[in-house]
């Protein structure tokens, strides 16, 4: 060719910058990627689906509902079964706004092989509305007037108890005689007492019995617990985990039905074993305000925290509790707190070290709550090698200080502020959560997970694992065992804010250590701070 | 076809601008070519303005990977036809295709918020003067000057002596 330097040059100038250029890319991407595959091999995590339950064959199982209030009415949609009005609401809501697929995701739901046999309810509008909802020709629906008399009809295999706090553990107990299967809501139980006793019950009984805590079903966290049993923390000495609301809703002021009072609602039976007080409509639909019905934020919303926790590093009861907080915020006649810290120690708990052997052991759970602030503080496990951001999306962080990622730190093929693992199951999902409520139970993964990118609802996964078990035998995830310890907890809490002192559990008796002249249970029912009668006995 | 200086000083930097702009096409496309994990579901997802619901539409399964195959191949094509100079004309009008399209996904109009961006920028940013650059490139093809395009037409040093 007779082609000079210049033409050349000139014609064929832009190849070496393109290939410049390519090779840069090329190698800057596969640089990149073999650091990720190396960090991720040496984690090893495998983010994991839950295990498949068999199904439920044969005859439908007889369901009967106990409670058809705010949650009674979303457990029902989880086994199948939504109302009319919730219907309409959501279509219009879908209207709206075509993200808002909550109607949509009730359709596609795996139907459940159950009936609906029976509910429950001592308000009529609500138990009237059941009826209304559920009865079709070829499902009959029944309304009782008490529990025991569902319970003892025949007609029902298992009841779902969602009922105010204090109905919890008489209601369980009455169905496990009968050998009738249980799913009953947190707090498992009311008062120390009657925790000993569902649990001898729940042993006893050929039923199976089931605590509502559904976060258990979700992917983030089985993949949580995988984190933590491979050493990707190294110790963990400390947990925060938070309640941040700041709305009515969120602060148990639910609304008051226009057509509650004395003849629609059967007061008696809603005190039962509650001090006899006259019919109050506040009490009533706002129960979880006063310790004779509920237990406020230790036995509401801490009970998710911990057993969330449990349930992911397997901790158990706390040796001792302290907690401290006031009503704050909503000082509306209601005698819980609405701003708690509880701080739980686990002095001889390890998720295991990477340093000296006996350097490390020990772990405070740190709950932190107030109904008065809605910044949403995260979940967090704080070990000597990574940091653990845990709720519907997981997010691990190498400690600049770790001993397992010295290596990679000093090497910068890990920063501190870079996760190391990042794991967000709805990564493909447009969301739409209407209220401050749902949001904060969607960030805490308390509404939903994610099966191969579709959105599930872990409350049905929840139902229909203890259906199952029911039907095929076998164990449900949150058991007699879980439900006892997350109760004890939640106990130990609100003992401890209501006596003003550190309430300590004896671990090989199996029970808290007494505190002479006082009565626990008689502490835990009594309204508001614990005033100690010392002067009257003095004076005696 | 360079007659004086200042023409001469023209067409170089028009020539400098597209080889930038081949080099900034190019370096995004290869980046994702070597990277299975790639998805521009993101970008489509969190799409705003007044065409937010066709972007919507596209990040929807079977379209995204359809929309992510023809995105890194239209951005190969960019790339490599400014760089090397030749049927520059054709890529410089992808270009423009491309860079309307990010513009239109995320524009910087009053009221529209602005999501991962360095700057502060009121209906003007960055992809639309990059798409005007384009429209330069477009306009005038320097491919002959510096680039295939120079042995195509003859043009060779030894023809003009």
């Amino acid at each position: 060719m007779d082609w000079t330097r210049r033409d050349l040059l000139k014609g064929l100038g832009g190849l070496p910058i393109l290939g410049a250029v390519w090779w840069a890319g090329a190698a800057g991407v596969g640089r990149k990627m073999r650091e990720r595959t190396q960090i991720l091999e040496q984690l090893n995590i495998m983010p994991s689906l839950p295990a498949t339950v068999p199904g439920i064959e044969g005859e439908p199982i007889r369901v009967g509902i106990i409670g058809f209030g705010i949650r009674g009415e979303q457990l029902c949609r989880s086994l199948g079964f939504a109302t009319q009005e919730w219907k309409e609401e959501m279509r219009l809501a879908a209207e709206e706004d075509p993200n808002h697929s909550a109607l949509e995701d009730f359709e596609k739901q795996d139907k459940l092989n159950i009936k609906l046999v029976g509910v429950c309810d001592v308000f009529d509008v609500r138990a009237e509305k059941a009826l209304r909802s559920f009865n079709t020709d070829d499902n009959k629906i029944k309304r009782f007037d008490t529990y025991t008399s569902m319970i003892r009809s025949g007609e029902v295999d298992a009841v779902v108890i969602a009922t105010p706090d204090h109905w919890h553990a008489p209601m369980s107990i009455e169905a496990l005689n009968n050998n009738v299967s249980v799913y009953v809501e947190k707090p498992m139980t009311h008062t120390v007492e009657e925790t000993y006793r569902l649990r001898e019950a729940a042993r006893a009984s050929k039923a199976t019995f089931a605590v509502g805590h559904q976060h258990r079903q979700t992917l983030s966290f089985i993949t949580a617990r995988d984190i933590v049993e491979k050493g990707t923390l190294g110790h963990v000495s400390l947990i925060q985990t938070n309640t941040n609301r700041n709305d009515d809703n969120g602060a148990w002021n639910y609304d008051i039905h226009e057509k509650a009072n004395p003849q629609t609602i059967d007061w008696e039976q809603f005190l039962g074993s509650a001090p006899k007080v006259p019919f109050n409509k506040n009490h009533f639909f706002r129960w979880r305000k006063w310790w004779a019905y509920g237990s406020g934020l230790s036995g509401d919303l801490l009970t998710h925290d911990y057993d969330r926790l449990n349930c992911v590093l397997n901790m158990g009861i706390p040796e001792s509790v302290s907690a401290s907080g006031g009503i704050y915020t909503h000082n509306d006649g209601r005698d819980v707190p609405d701003v708690l810290q509880v701080n739980m120690e686990f002095p001889n708990y390890s998720t295991g070290s990477s340093q000296n052997k006996g350097k490390e052991n020990g772990m405070t759970f740190c709950y932190s709550a107030s109904l008065g602030n809605s910044f949403g503080r995260p979940t967090v496990l704080m070990g000597h090698d990574a940091t653990m951001e845990l709720g519907n999306r997981l997010t691990v962080w190498p400690d600049g200080a770790s001993t397992r990622y010295g290596d990679m730190l000093e090497l910068g093929k890990m920063q501190p502020n870079v996760p190391i693992y990042q794991y967000n199951p709805a990564a493909n999902v447009p969301d739409a959560i209407s209220s401050a409520t749902s949001q904060y139970f969607a960030d805490k993964g308390l509404m939903w997970t994610y099966i191969d990118g579709v959105r599930v609802d872990s409350t049905f996964l929840h139902m229909r694992e203890w259906l199952s078990v029911i039907r095929n035998g076998g164990k449900v995830s949150c058991g007699i065992k879980e439900g006892f310890e997350e109760a004890i907890a939640a106990h130990m809490a609100g003992l401890s804010w209501k006596l003003g002192r550190k309430i300590e559990w004896d671990v090989d008796q199996e029970e808290l250590k007494p505190i002479p002249g006082i009565n626990f249970d008689e502490v835990l029912l009594a309204n508001g701070r614990w005033e100690a009668p010392i002067m009257e006995t003095l004076e005696g | 076809m360079v007659n004086t200086t200042a023409d001469r000083k023209v067409t170089m930097s028009i020539t400098l601008l597209r080889i930038l702009i081949g080099w900034h096409f190019l370096y995004e496309g290869v980046t994702k070519l070597y990277n299975p994990e790639w998805t521009s579901f993101g970008y489509l997802a969190s799409a705003q303005g007044p065409l937010k619901p066709v972007f919507t539409m596209l990040a929807q399964e079977p379209m995204l990977q359809w929309v992510d195959v023809l995105n890194m191949v239209a951005l190969l094509t960019v790339g490599i036809t400014l760089l090397l100079g030749i049927f520059e004309r054709k890529g410089a009008l992808v270009g423009i295709g491309l860079l309307s399209l990010y513009y239109l996904a995320h524009p910087s109009l009053p009221g529209v918020h602005q999501i991962n961006v360095e700057g502060n920028y009121w209906i003007v940013n960055k992809n639309l003067i990059e798409l005007v650059a384009c429209i330069l490139l477009f306009n005038f093809p320097t491919g002959q000057f510096f680039g295939l395009a120079y042995f195509r037409k003859g043009r060779l040093t030894k023809t003009q002596q």
